[in-house]
């Protein structure tokens, strides 16, 4: 057998063709980073149009492909494969694994990822424009009323959800069979365990939503109905399927951001996290009842009484596992020996602004107070405010943590807290008042609105331009971080960090782990 | 291989640069791109106009088929060469694994609809209970029954008698496929496929045992006969008798029973590759069969899946 203490090899080959974790990952996270700039462009386009109120720039039929793309790209283009990636990255590091459990596979689950958001992409420019009936691409609007390129979106979702399944069946793999020896389930570090949940949970529903597509499939070109009721369906059953995948998968999104601010908070706290145990049963328990809520999106569709009241109790029963993580977060952080490095600062303002989005979510479960609320930008800043505050905040911080050990140099530190610092006034700006306004009853997805709601929606706009130039600060200094950062050499980068991958050289090298770790018995998880 | 005994770990085998991955890429986007393209024709645009896009699709999927062909290829010769620890090949028993569960969520998803429709939406159509209001205002007459024989678009006579809520037209199922509207029960096919199924499942499990005996001619015999099996099932099941605009009872029927066809092939597929490498090859010992294994695994679980299918499609 060949030797392996190779580095990399030379070009674009070694890209192309690598199965080694850390290549795959930084792929993930470029590509991710690349996708959550184009989102970033269809948003901005979003809210220049709607810095007053009138039609200013786009026509409504653009303005409804720009939202829909936004939406898909940001969700599936940039966190999903985002949180992948440091997966890659972080969990053969942190169980003291050679390598992904499949490494060709993981390869192939990344690589069939940039043709098919550039065949999406490109859908802009087909007969008919690209999807304009939002991310959630309810039926019959999704049916019917498509343009041509539906198709083309359909086939695309397929194989998105293709590689979430080889990328999850892949982390499955490695977590139950590549820990090394003495690496108990009950010492893993948790950014781990909420993978190995994560995974679970995409294996589940990832074939859901193909089945969703499938049958959008043969309603558009061979004639079945399901999402017709002239021919006996009902498009509210595209409703059902799409949420079953859809609560889920927010969740997805967000169990590894909670895995995240888990290493962080302690590490910059200088204590072990307060009740790893119950953090990892909480996490369980948020899974389980994220597939029993669906339905809390459909208040209004005239379900029957017993399920409305069904969906509201188990969406508030969510509450209290939830609840459990951000007070053990809080509970690490008390008495500890705090400091405020970047990634501190980020997941800080995970904490606080991810709470305020899990209290809005609960406003919203109230089945009678959603007929107010559903379909109006209150549900906008709820989302945004666990999705931009809560996965993409904790994603920024697990770069600003990580880097310097996969890269070995140091990033500019006063940048980065510049960074933070315009980020989070930036991303508030623009969705607080949407909080406001969505109360007052402005609708979500329109390119024109009442005058009364023209203060709010400038804030908004404003905000939003300054969170996404905020994100080229950022670019700016993880590129210059990596060619010309400060080196460093300590092992542990940070000197309340805990875990295997601290005890690896600075920069972590190619190949790690190759013979396995060993794990002191009485050493608690980390 | 490395001599890894002064140690009581085994070295994990991470395969060096592959091209697997990328070919396999770009042969599943041209698929993709064509098969969209061709439906694309054919509903909105000319379909005498798809030869180009039936191009693409060809050679896309043969492309395809051909990169997985050369990667189980090149997998199963690793094995052979010995490169492969059991910790691996527990890894590759947790991927097949879970690939299966991935399957079985997506029939889920279809008895799911089917339920649903069944259970709710039908009487809802007919006019019953607060969901039914809709029924007066637009399906009037609309009676609903399991399998729905007449769709709500013709119980007020046609598309154009309802253009409000139409888009399409669907028309009545010409033949019942349940167990009721047979004539006989030796003439009703499901029944037999059901009976040739759940024996291919049992004749995969001989084989199986045969392999364990190390005795490879038993193996082989019975691995013959499961594969001849999923052969016979294929044909009678492609008699279906129903066409898709049939209504939802139309929609389900074929979601249901086409897709569980198409992952018949699929097993029935993988099956005659293990036969033919341990006919031609040698391939396979008692303690080291796990391509074997997988696919009897697979193969289980779509037979599993026709006993739902037979229960909740053709009986009840
Ligand atoms: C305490 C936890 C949460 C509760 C109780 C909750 C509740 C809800 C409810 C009831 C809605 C439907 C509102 C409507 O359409 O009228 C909703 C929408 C939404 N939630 Fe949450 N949520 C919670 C956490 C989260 C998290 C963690 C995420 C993602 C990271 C998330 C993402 C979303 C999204 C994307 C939508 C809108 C989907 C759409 O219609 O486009 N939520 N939430
Ligand atoms: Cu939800």
């Amino acid at each position: 057998m060949g030797d392996h203490h190779h580095g990399p090899a030379k070009g674009l080959g070694r890209w192309l063709f690598t199965t080694n974790h850390k290549d795959i990952g930084t792929m993930y996270l470029w590509f991710s980073f690349a996708m959550f700039i184009l989102g970033g462009f269809f948003a901005m386009v979003i809210r220049a149009e709607l810095f007053q109120p009138g039609m200013q720039l786009v026509d409504p039929a653009f303005f409804n492909q720009m939202t829909t793309l936004h939406g898909l790209v940001m969700v599936f283009g940039a966190i999903m494969p985002s949180f992948v990636g440091l997966a890659n990255w972080l969990i053969p590091m942190m169980i003291g694994a050679p390598d992904m459990a499949l490494p060709r596979m993981n390869n192939w689950s990344f690589w069939i990822l940039p043709p098919t958001f550039l065949l999406l992409a490109s859908t802009l420019f087909m007969e008919g424009g690209a999807p304009a009936f939002g991310w959630t691409f309810y039926a019959p609007l999704s049916t019917t009323y498509a343009p041509p390129s539906v198709t083309f979106f359909i086939f695309s979702v397929h194989v998105l959800g293709l590689s979430s399944i080889m990328g999850s069946i892949n982390i499955i793999a490695t977590v139950m069979n590549m820990r090394a020896p003495g690496m108990t389930y009950m010492k893993m570090p948790l950014f781990v365990w909420t993978w190995l949940i994560t995974a679970f949970l995409l294996v589940a529903v990832m074939p859901v939503l193909a089945g969703a597509v499938t049958m959008m499939l043969m309603d558009i070109h061979f004639g079945t109905s399901f999402f017709s009721a002239a021919g006996g369906g009902d498009p509210v059953l595209f409703q059902h399927v799409f949420w079953f995948f859809g609560h889920p998968e927010v969740y997805i999104i967000i169990l590894p951001a909670f895995g995240v601010v888990s290493q962080i908070i302690p590490a910059f706290s200088r204590k072990p996290l307060f009740g790893y145990d119950s953090m990892v049963y909480a996490t369980a328990s948020i899974a389980f009842l994220s597939f029993i809520v669906w339905a809390h999106h459909m208040y209004t569709v005239g379900m029957p009484i017993a399920g409305e009241l069904f969906f509201m109790y188990a969406t508030m029963l969510i509450a209290v596992p939830t609840g459990v993580k951000v007070f053990n977060w809080v509970s690490t952080m008390w008495r500890g020996a705090l400091s405020f490095e970047t990634p501190m600062l980020f997941s800080l303002g995970f904490l606080v602004l991810f709470t305020l989005g899990g209290f809005t979510g609960l406003m919203l479960s109230i089945a009678p107070s959603d007929f107010q609320y559903h379909d109006s930008y209150f549900v906008v800043a709820h989302f945004h405010y666990v999705m931009v505050a809560g996965a993409v905040f904790s994603m920024t911080a697990a770069v600003y943590y990580w880097l310097p050990k996969w890269c070995g140099r140091m990033y500019n530190e006063s940048m980065g807290k510049t960074h933070f610092w315009i980020s989070f006034i930036g991303f508030n700006l623009t969705f607080f008042p949407q909080h406001f306004v969505g109360l007052a009853g402005m609708p979500r997805r329109i390119p024109d609105y009442a005058l009364q709601f023209t203060d709010f929606n400038m804030m908004s706009s404003v905000g939003a331009f300054i969170y996404g130039a905020s994100q080229i600060l950022f670019l700016y200094n993880v590129i210059a971080t990596i060619v010309a950062g400060k080196p460093v050499s300590d092992e542990k980068v940070w000197d309340g960090a805990e875990g295997l991958e601290w005890t690896l050289p600075t920069p972590a090298p190619y190949h790690t782990f190759e013979t396995p770790p060993k794990i002191d018995p009485a050493h608690a998880h980390s | 291989m490395t001599s890894q005994t002064s140690t009581e770990y085994e070295k994990y085998y991470v395969p060096e640069k592959s091209k697997l991955a990328v070919c396999a890429t770009i042969g599943l986007v041209l698929s993709i791109y064509g098969a969209a393209s061709i439906m694309n024709d054919m509903t909105f645009g000319d379909p005498n106009e798809t030869t180009s896009s039936w191009t693409i699709f060809i050679c896309g999927l043969f492309f395809f088929l051909a990169t997985l062909f050369s990667w189980f290829r090149i997998a199963i010769k690793e094995n052979i060469a010995g490169m492969n620890s059991a910790q691996l090949k527990r890894s590759y028993v947790l991927g097949m694994f879970w690939f299966i569960f991935s399957e079985v969520m997506f029939f889920f998803a279809f008895f799911g609809a089917l339920f649903y429709v069944r259970t709710l939406v039908g009487p809802w159509l007919a006019g019953e209970g607060d969901a039914g209001r809709m029924n007066g205002l637009l399906w009037e007459g609309f009676e609903f029954s399991w399998p729905m024989m007449q769709t709500p678009q013709e119980a007020v006579g046609g598309a154009a008698a309802q253009p409000i809520a139409n888009n399409g037209s669907f028309t009545s199922a010409e033949t019942s496929m349940a167990f009721a509207s047979a004539h006989a029960w030796y003439a009703w096919l499901p029944l037999w496929n059901t009976i040739i199924l759940l024996t291919s499942s049992f004749t995969c499990h001989i084989a199986h045992m045969g392999i364990l005996d190390g005795n490879r001619k038993k193996f082989n015999l019975w691995l013959g006969i499961t594969v001849a099996l999923g052969m016979i099932f294929l044909v009678v099941q492609a008699h279906f008798g129903l066409t898709m605009n049939a209504g939802i009872y139309g929609s389900t029927f074929f979601m249901l029973t086409g897709f569980h066809g198409f992952h018949v092939l699929m097993g029935m597929t993988m099956l005659l590759i293990q036969f033919l490498r341990s006919v031609r090859g040698g391939h396979f010992t008692a303690d080291d069969h796990f391509g074997f294994e997988a696919s009897s695994w697979y193969w289980h679980f779509v037979d599993v899946v026709w006993v739902f299918l037979f229960l909740f499609v053709y009986i009840l």
